[in-house]
């Protein structure tokens, strides 16, 4: 089960400058541990240390961002395509 | 250094303003490498706060598709702060994930007479911020 994954050029310095990966797994938490198993040290920029999806990570499955589906757990097919891409944020404090 | 036109300067500021007392937020794209900012593209805060901005998703993966289709990098990414200096603050520091933008502050808190308009860039990489010459010019 192939799934796309778009990394984004912050990440890139742990697909060896890659803009895309190959992954496999039947939901986000499967592709996350299989990408860090090839690529260590990703999923911890991902994932925090409850399991879930940092907060200033955005996660899209196709074009539609996982928070909106569910999160982590969802689940993905063969032909997929994720994307992550940092969030861009801040404030004055 | 920054190298910026005038009329793109003009564009954030009067984004800026127009969105006080909120934070706005968006970006100058500008093609891959040649760190030039070209594209205007004022994004919406989702957050719409006077303390935080943060780009819509739905929106910033929009964006990041067109750069990407264009062969365009963000080489500006601008914010504002309504009340206080424009300097980077912790959390623009924490969530900053362009290594290679110019991050550009505008304050907005001579509005409301807390303090200096200012218009100032940064880069922030791996927790680290680094002040930078603007250099307004009429065209590149």
């Amino acid at each position: 089960m192939a799934i796309e994954v778009r990394i984004p050029t912050i990440l890139r310095t742990y697909t060896d400058g890659k803009k895309a990966v190959e992954g496999e797994g039947a939901t986000i938490d499967e592709l996350f541990k299989g990408l860090d198993a090839r690529h260590p040290g990703i999923r911890e920029r991902l994932v925090d240390e409850s399991g879930e999806l940092r907060r200033f990570v955005n996660v899209y499955l196709n074009d539609e961002d996982v928070r909106f589906l569910a999160g982590i757990a969802t689940e993905l097919g063969d032909g997929d395509s994720v994307t992550i891409l940092p969030a861009v944020a801040g404030g004055m404090v | 250094m920054l190298t910026i036109t005038q009329d793109l300067h003009d564009r954030i500021v009067a984004h800026a303003r127009a969105d006080h007392p909120d934070e706005a937020c968006g970006v100058v794209a500008g093609p891959a490498g040649s760190g030039r900012p070209e594209r205007f593209v004022p994004m919406l805060n989702a957050a719409r706060s006077p303390t935080f901005y943060e780009f819509d998703s739905a929106d910033l993966l929009k964006l990041y598709r067109e750069m990407d289709d264009r062969d365009e990098e963000p080489v500006v990414i601008y914010h504002s702060h309504t009340a206080t200096e424009a300097h980077p603050s912790r959390t623009d520091i924490s969530y900053a994930g362009e290594p290679g933008a110019h991050y550009v502050l505008v304050s907005t808190a001579d509005t409301d007479d807390a303090g200096l308009f200012q218009f100032r860039s940064f880069r922030i990489v791996d927790g680290e911020v680094t002040e930078e010459e603007v250099r307004v010019v009429t065209a590149y």
